[in-house]
């Protein structure tokens, strides 16, 4: 069976859900893989919400909008609300429990790992670089792609203007990673 | 040739020998010869691009003999403003009526004229609508009767006339704009002048040159050709003041610039 | 088409197609602000003019239209871009465009309506594009591209065809391949040969009489000539027929979709062959002319129709007409405003295959 995952990942706007659904997609990109990235925008961003759908997947890829998602990156309450009932059975959702009452995360049907995004993010020197510890948490938690894989797709997301952060957000993304156990 | 035989008065070339469409008495054909005396003076012939419109001057490209592109209803400075950002080296002209320039195609005139385009309008401002028979236009004077105000144009309901020359003197992307008349020899030679200039700003990359020509209808004025040349004097002119309301050629003159 | 370079680049659909049309060898770009497709000339108002060409926001999209007109009245590679209540502004010029038989190319990402509708995705252009659009007889040709890289791809054939045709051609997407990022090999055509359009193009009556683009046929006999003459024309463009084949060789049902709704059914039709339904799809790339022959083929074998779309059901009467005498098409809508999931298709299609 050929290899395949997508994943939706949600959040405030600002929160850059869109930034770390494009790094996800380069990633993919350099290991041969096809990808779709695309963002909800419309309606739903307009209430302060910003999500958007990646696939990854060996085969040519079929529909970019998936509607039960195999993963799930939520960054803040609305965004489980929302999604959470939509992650398939024996899904896996990275919660981050720095916004999120972990209590709200399914136990039994779906796994749901808990990463204090924030707080670690602020550790490392940025609350902004919570997206990158969940993204870090995603790629481990599933073992879809290597974790280097996202970290040297690093340059093609950050602007040669602010490529000395990459190396904190790096980091950020190995912090992530050590959270899953 | 005789020695003493000087020819003074010829057709000229890019003007096509043949009977115009024209009603007896219209202008139209005056201003024909105008722009294409010019052409040929300026040697334009061979780089212009004529850009026509709708109305009765639709046949256009069966008089002046350039390339030419018929443009839709009102649309001729949009399409002006393709043809010369596409080929900024040719020499770009419409020829459009009232209906056509300050009715369905005020946007494009307005915007054209305020980027700047270095393209010249030729505007024949004869207040009716011709081709469809003698219907009201934006250039209608308070009081004229046409097939759609048969009881005159009023300001209650109509509104009032549009001066088009004024109205792109304003705008900045505009280097010359004037009005001129062709009911008098005399105010056919500034008519001609006018012209020039507003060919000038173009082929000298100054900006949008415009030119509003007064011109007759007598057929649907329901007036003879010497009436209609008298209530162009008696009746437009008085509403619609011969001059030249900006001229980035000339020196600024400061708030009495309008010549009259 | 030619090689493709080994880079790949992961850009939206729209970012795809203004790459596409500057590798095309687009000099000029008319257009106005609409969303989902604002992505296009703000790229080309930066990648177009640095690469020599001429960007014009105009003021509406009826003017930008009819400065298409000029340019490629001029032989000039020019284009524009919209979506729904634009493309409605445009239809004036593509009728003048058609009637004068001026080349251009004109991008619709078909957004929700009737009226303002929404901005998201939408196929309800599907006749408008498909049937002319503005008043008259006329077609444009129309292809509908499914990925970042058939946009890319399709953009470079839209304006060879344009140009071979002198005729408008519409690409017809919408807000998902707009808004999607695929990666694209952005590849570069033969560079357009400078004598493109010497026959016809405008550009001054120097050693040579007067030219005239015009729609307007007065005299007896003349616009039947006309009209005729488009006639042949469209006859001709009929072999230009582009469409896509998964899986339908021993399929008993056979989806038909295009665009985007093409891959979400791909994926419904990908997951019940997994289930064992002898299902396939059947995507049209080019809507005008419409691929009827292949079709007609698929219904010769006994195979049965249910045609996917997101509007109310338009390409499905061209894959009845396509499919006459010897089957029908059921018909599925996705409604303009819900956006289209896979799953959603799955039931339709298992209905579709079982009503045998």
């Amino acid at each position: 069976m050929s290899r395949y995952t997508d994943v939706i990942i949600a959040g405030f706007g600002g929160q850059g859900v869109l930034l770390i659904g494009n790094l996800l997609a380069y990633a993919g990109m350099s290991q041969g893989l096809n990808v779709t990235y695309i963002p909800v925008y419309g309606v739903e961003m307009r209430g302060g919400t910003a999500n958007c759908t990646v696939v990854l997947s060996e085969d040519e890829i079929g529909s970019p909008i998936i509607h039960r998602p195999e993963g799930l990156i939520v960054m803040n309450r609305p965004s489980l609300d929302k999604f959470q009932p939509r992650l398939k059975d024996h899904g896996v959702q990275i919660v981050n429990s720095s916004l999120i009452d972990q209590e709200l995360a399914e136990k039994d049907r779906v796994r749901s790992v808990l990463v204090p995004a924030n707080e670690i993010a602020d550790r490392i020197g940025n609350t902004r670089m919570a997206n990158m510890v969940a993204l870090g948490a995603y790629v481990k938690a599933t073992g879809f792609l290597p974790l280097e894989a996202v970290i040297t797709s690093l340059e093609k997301v950050i602007s040669p203007h602010y490529k000395k952060l990459i190396p904190k957000n790096a980091e950020a993304i190995r912090a992530g990673a050590e959270c899953v156990k | 040739m005789q020695a003493q035989e000087r020819l003074v008065f010829d057709r000229p070339k890019v003007l096509a020998d043949i009977p115009t469409h024209y009603c007896p008495g219209c202008q139209h054909g005056v201003a024909h010869r105008l722009a294409a005396e010019l052409i040929d003076e300026m040697k334009l012939a061979e780089k212009t691009i004529c850009v026509t419109s709708i109305g009765c001057s639709v046949f256009l490209y069966n008089y002046l003999l350039v390339d030419s592109v018929e443009a839709p209803h009102g649309r001729a400075p949009a399409t002006a403003t393709g043809v010369k950002r596409s080929r900024p080296d040719k020499f770009v002209l419409t020829y459009q009526g009232d209906g056509d320039l300050a009715s369905i195609g005020m946007a494009e005139i307005i915007h054209c004229a305020n980027r700047g385009e270095r393209v010249s309008v030729i505007f024949v401002n004869n207040t009716v609508y011709g081709m469809t028979g003698g219907q009201m236009a934006p250039t209608t004077l308070i009081g004229q009767k046409t097939t759609t105000c048969p009881a005159g144009r009023s300001r209650e309901h109509e509104g009032m006339p549009i001066r088009m020359a004024e109205l792109i003197a304003q705008l900045g992307g505009t280097a010359y704009s004037a009005r001129a008349a062709l009911n008098t020899v005399k105010n056919i030679r500034s008519a001609k002048k006018a012209m020039k200039k507003a060919f000038e700003v173009q082929t000298k990359g100054l900006g949008f040159g415009f030119v509003e020509l007064l011109a007759t209808c007598p057929t649907n004025w329901r007036l003879d050709p010497v009436k209609a040349n008298e209530r162009v004097a008696g009746e437009m002119i008085p509403y619609f003041p011969l001059g030249v309301f900006r001229d980035q050629t000339a020196p600024a003159k400061g708030p009495a610039e309008v010549e009259k | 088409m030619t090689r493709k370079s080994p880079e790949k680049i992961f850009i939206k659909g729209n970012e795809a197609i203004a790459r596409g049309a500057i590798a095309a060898g687009c000099k000029c770009f008319f257009g106005y602000p609409i969303t989902p497709q604002n992505d296009i000339p703000e790229y080309m108002s930066q990648a177009l003019v640095e690469a020599g060409g001429e960007f014009v926001q105009a003021e509406s999209e009826v003017a930008s239209a009819n400065m298409l007109l000029g340019a490629g009245a001029c032989g000039i590679r020019a284009m524009t871009s919209s979506s729904s209540p634009g493309i409605s502004l445009m239809q004036e010029a593509i009728s003048y465009m058609a009637g004068s038989e001026i080349p251009a190319v004109i991008v619709n990402m078909n957004r929700g309506g009737p009226g303002l509708g929404d901005i998201g995705p939408s196929q309800g252009d599907y006749f408008q594009s498909t049937r002319g659009g503005g008043h008259g007889d006329y077609r444009t040709l129309v292809l509908a591209p499914a990925s970042c890289q058939e946009a890319y791809d399709l953009i470079i054939k839209a304006f060879d065809l344009a140009f071979k045709y002198r005729n408008p051609v519409l690409i017809l997407g919408d807000a998902i391949l707009g808004n999607m990022k695929e990666a694209v090999s952005p590849w570069k055509p033969a560079p357009v040969d400078p004598a493109e359009a010497a026959d016809w193009r405008l550009e001054g009556a120097k050693g040579r009489g007067p030219r005239l683009h015009k729609s307007l046929y007065l005299h007896e006999g003349e616009l039947a000539g006309q009209n005729k003459r488009l006639q042949e024309k469209y006859l001709a463009m009929q072999a230009e027929t582009d469409f896509e084949l998964y899986r339908t060789e021993d399929a008993d049902l056979v989806v038909c979709a295009y665009g985007s709704i093409a891959r979400i059914a791909k994926s419904a039709v990908r997951k019940l062959r997994k289930e064992g339904l002898k299902v396939g799809l059947f995507r049209p790339v080019n809507l005008y002319p419409f691929p009827s022959g292949p079709l007609a083929e698929l219904a010769g074998q006994g195979k049965r129709f249910l045609t996917i779309e997101h509007n109310l059901g338009q390409m499905v009467e061209d894959v009845r007409l396509s499919v006459r005498g010897l089957a029908d098409s059921e018909q599925f809508s996705v409604y303009p405003g819900n956006l289209p999931l896979p799953d959603d298709f799955e039931e339709p299609i298992k209905k579709a295959l079982a009503g045998k």
